[in-house]
């Protein structure tokens, strides 16, 4: 493939690289945040008016990523404080997030903006191939490759890592070690919320420029599958992102060749990715894990045992 | 000095802790003894700030310490070996060690890991610190515990249970540090139903009954004393039976096997109707591995599991189930009861007759009502598993076991039981040989083993050491066996 195609499928990728390790965070701490589809929506929408109306694109990615970290916030409220089901709370939440979307959105509706501006990094955009691959596109892009080294050696690697994946696993038996499971459920839902929030700015100010009703809509759905199937790993998550982007680029360019098919080709990779995920996921590939003693992690990654449940102190 | 002053602690009606109050002397080993449901882990888990009391104060060299908050309890140096360890399951068993302790913010693996295999030679506890805690046996999981909170710099140590999974040697040695610990001004508290345990390591003694504090005293005390206090009544233990053993009921020949840590190397067994075989061994020495080929969930690497003459080997658990064997695994909570459910769901689940595509809750229901009374579960048909005590946890387990079975294979059976309880399953199982039921069972308590099996079957290392008639052995020769010696 050629630097063009391999370099556009990476910018397609990059709002789902921020939303589903978002997600992968918070669902890492034990807490589901389903909302995700209505989320990126108001985010999306949240972000282009707020640049819009101010000028600014960094106000915009900040409105967004503060607006999702809310949306989140609420999710662990009601888990933590109220002891209501997250499932439940999110749908409804995804179906409100939604319908605000709209509701708000209605004034920039096809509008022009401003857009998060191109950067080529000096020295290293002239690398032949590499440079035109990874390092000819924007700060957006470049955020979610930084993103994912960081969330990687952050859960690997640290303490605050170990403590995070504790809580979402056992959340008893991190606290019989004196963590505090409350506390880590609120703060990684808001981090994570906020993440899918700049996942959503990075669709309206950069991959899918401007705002429509229902513009990201599918794409909080396709991100939870990714997060599950990618078995909350961000290394695999993020590769679950790249190959969905591969197959929209794949899409759009097939579509000159079958003009008529222009409708199919649109939906066609959320179908296609949801084989592909199932198919990474028999026991035959998870088996291979155990044997490749590096890649054990990776391969082999399971749901957080606390996922979803709530915290009960006797 | 410890004081703990009027704590209670109620689960709706129920008083798990009415008013506790018990004071420990630095430098000294505090034995806590109770009955099944007396509240002793309660109050222990009230200690380490792992649940809030409804009232009551905890004081610590006359500084009152916080309570709720594990955190503040750990800082205070207040540390809590729970009875049911809790671990992430597919951590490793070095994340599981790291983690809570105050490591530096980028995790420094190999510093951990010294840390982990020097505690561990000291007490002679071999710990793997790469493989899942997932692998590891109960025994070996409350070694880490032991471990972790030793390396936490804790000044007051309580250890729940801690030597239900863990051999004689072991004990041994865990007891010589508990002194040396205590030598060095640490409190421990030590929670058990074992009377010769307590008698020998501890300096002072508090016995709980239905949540109350009911009486305490200097050690050493006459044995009855204690039960008289713990049961409030004497406890006679019932002679012993026999019976006529028959056709062999599981013939298991010339198994080997490669399991874990153990290999098991050409084991032949054998058990026949109406007869008790008891497993003795260290924890990991191959007796556990056996008893999962026995069920049917490990198959051998070579040879056969012959069952009511049936060849079965390789056949997996649920043909075993429907030839007749019931196993009950040694890890109540992770393998045998599923926590949420209640005690009605798990008869329904898995009752002693087996339900159609719908389920009969009347039935299951007073099915559930019939057993737990029979082997006196605390607790009701709607408790969850996870709101019974250990010892009760036990009791359901057993509960659940159908009528019909040809071979029942079981590890730890009464692991967690006081003395009343235990006595009180073992008749109810040895009841069943008059239906010419088998049973084949693995234990670390000696006397548990000479008392109820017809022979012995000694394990070391993978192999069989000895076979021994229970009525010509005795405990010290077992202990020997055990540890791999002849006795001198
Ligand atoms: N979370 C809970 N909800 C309801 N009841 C509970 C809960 N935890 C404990 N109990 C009840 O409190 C009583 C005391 O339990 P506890 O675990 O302290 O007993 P124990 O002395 O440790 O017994 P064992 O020797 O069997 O471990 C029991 O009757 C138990 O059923
Ligand atoms: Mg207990």
């Amino acid at each position: 493939m050629d630097a063009v195609t391999i370099a556009s499928i990476i910018a397609a990728a990059t709002p789902l690289v921020y939303a589903a390790l978002g997600e992968t965070i918070t669902e890492k701490a034990g807490i589901v945040n389903l909302s995700l589809d209505g989320t990126l929506l108001l985010s999306a929408m949240v972000a282009f008016a707020t640049a819009q109306t101010t000028g600014s694109v960094l106000l915009g990615f900040a409105a967004a990523a503060g607006t999702s970290a809310i949306v989140a916030g609420i999710i662990a409220f009601s888990s933590i404080e109220l002891k209501l089901n997250q499932i439940a709370v999110g749908f409804v939440l995804f179906l409100l997030a939604g319908d605000l979307s709209s509701l708000l959105g209605q004034s920039f509706v096809r509008e022009p903006g401003p857009s998060v501006p191109p950067l080529n990094i000096a020295g290293l955009s002239d690398i032949p191939w590499f440079g035109k691959v990874f390092f000819s596109h924007n700060l957006s892009v470049y955020g979610s490759m930084v993103l994912i080294i960081v969330t990687y050696w952050y859960f690997y690697r640290t303490r605050a890592g170990l403590e995070l994946q504790a809580v979402g696993e056992r959340p008893e038996a991190a606290f019989a070690r004196g963590i505090h499971v409350e506390r880590l459920r609120y703060i990684y839902t808001f981090v994570g919320g906020a993440f899918v929030g700049i996942g959503g700015a990075a669709f309206s100010l950069d991959v899918k420029f401007g705002w429509s009703e229902g513009h990201v809509t599918n794409f909080g759905w396709i991100v939870l599958a990714i997060v599950i199937f990618g078995g909350w790993h961000p290394a695999r998550a993020a590769l679950g992102c790249y190959l969905f982007g591969a197959l929209q680029v794949v899409a759009l360019k097939l579509q000159p060749t079958f003009p008529s098919f222009t409708q199919v080709l649109g939906i066609m990779p959320f179908p296609v990715m949801i084989f592909m995920l199932v198919a990474i996921n028999r026991p035959a590939f998870r088996s291979l894990g155990d044997r490749l003693g590096l890649f054990r992690r990776f391969l082999r990654a399971e749901a957080p045992g606390g996922l979803g449940t709530i915290f009960e102190r006797g | 000095m410890l004081e703990l002053l009027d704590i209670h602690k109620h689960y709706g009606s129920l008083r798990a802790n009415d008013g506790v109050t018990i004071a420990v002397e630095r430098g000294s080993i505090h034995g806590i003894l109770g009955e099944n449901g007396a509240g002793k882990s309660t109050l222990m888990k009230v200690l380490a700030g792992f649940i809030t009391a409804d009232s009551g104060e905890i004081r610590l060299d006359g500084e009152s310490l916080p309570t709720g908050s594990t955190k503040r309890s750990l800082e205070s140096g207040v540390g809590l070996l729970h009875q049911d360890p809790l671990h992430c399951m597919p951590f490793s068993v070095l994340d599981n060690f790291m983690l809570g302790r105050p490591e530096s913010f980028i995790l420094d693996h190999s510093t951990a890991q010294a840390e982990l295999n020097r505690l561990s030679d000291e007490f002679g506890f071999s710990l793997d610190p790469d493989v899942p805690v997932r692998t590891l046996t109960i025994g070996e999981r409350q070694q880490l515990e032991i471990v972790r909170l030793l390396s936490l710099g804790i000044r007051v140590l309580i250890l729940d249970e801690p030597t239900t999974a863990i051999s004689a040697e072991q004990r041994t040695s865990l007891f010589a540090t508990l002194r040396t610990l205590a030598g060095q001004g640490m409190i421990v508290l030590f929670v058990s139903h074992k009377l010769e345990e307590v008698d020998e390591i501890c300096d002072r003694v508090s016995v709980l009954r239905l949540g109350r504090l009911v009486g305490e005293a200097e050690l050493p005390v006459p044995t009855e004393r204690l039960v008289e206090m713990m049961f409030g009544e004497m406890i006679v233990q019932s002679p012993r039976v026999t019976a006529e053993p028959g056709e062999p009921v599981i013939d298991l020949e010339s198994i080997s096997l490669h399991d874990r840590l153990v290999t098991l190397d050409d084991i032949s067994v054998k058990v026949h109707t109406a007869e008790v075989v008891g497993l003795a061994g260290l924890e990991g020495s191959g007796q556990q591995t056996l008893l999962r080929v026995a069920a049917g969930l490990l198959s051998p690497a070579r040879g056969s599991v012959r069952i009511g003459g049936e060849t079965l080997t390789g056949r997996g658990y649920r043909r075993h189930l429907d030839a007749g064997v019931h196993y009950l695994p040694a890890d109540r909570l992770g393998e045998g009861l599923v926590e949420g459910l209640t005690v009605k769901e798990h008869f329904a689940l898995a009752g002693i007759e087996p339900q159609g595509f719908l389920l009969d809750w009347e039935r299951a229901s007073s099915e559930a009502t019939a057993r737990i009374e029979e082997f006196s579960v605390k607790g009701t048909v709607d408790s969850t598993p996870e709101s019974l005590s250990g010892g009760n946890q036990q009791r359901l387990l057993l509960a659940m076991m159908p009528e019909k079975i040809s071979l029942l294979v079981m590890e730890h059976p009464t692991r967690g039981l006081d003395i009343e309880s235990a006595e009180l399953v073992w008749t109810r199982l040895l009841a069943r040989r008059s239906d010419r039921t088998a049973i084949l069972f693995a234990s670390a308590d000696l006397d548990e083993l000479l008392r109820y099996s017809d022979r012995i079957v000694v394990f070391f290392a993978g192999r069989i050491l000895a076979v021994l008639d229970a009525t010509e052995t005795d405990s010290e020769a077992i202990g020997y066996l055990i540890g791999g010696k002849e006795r001198v």
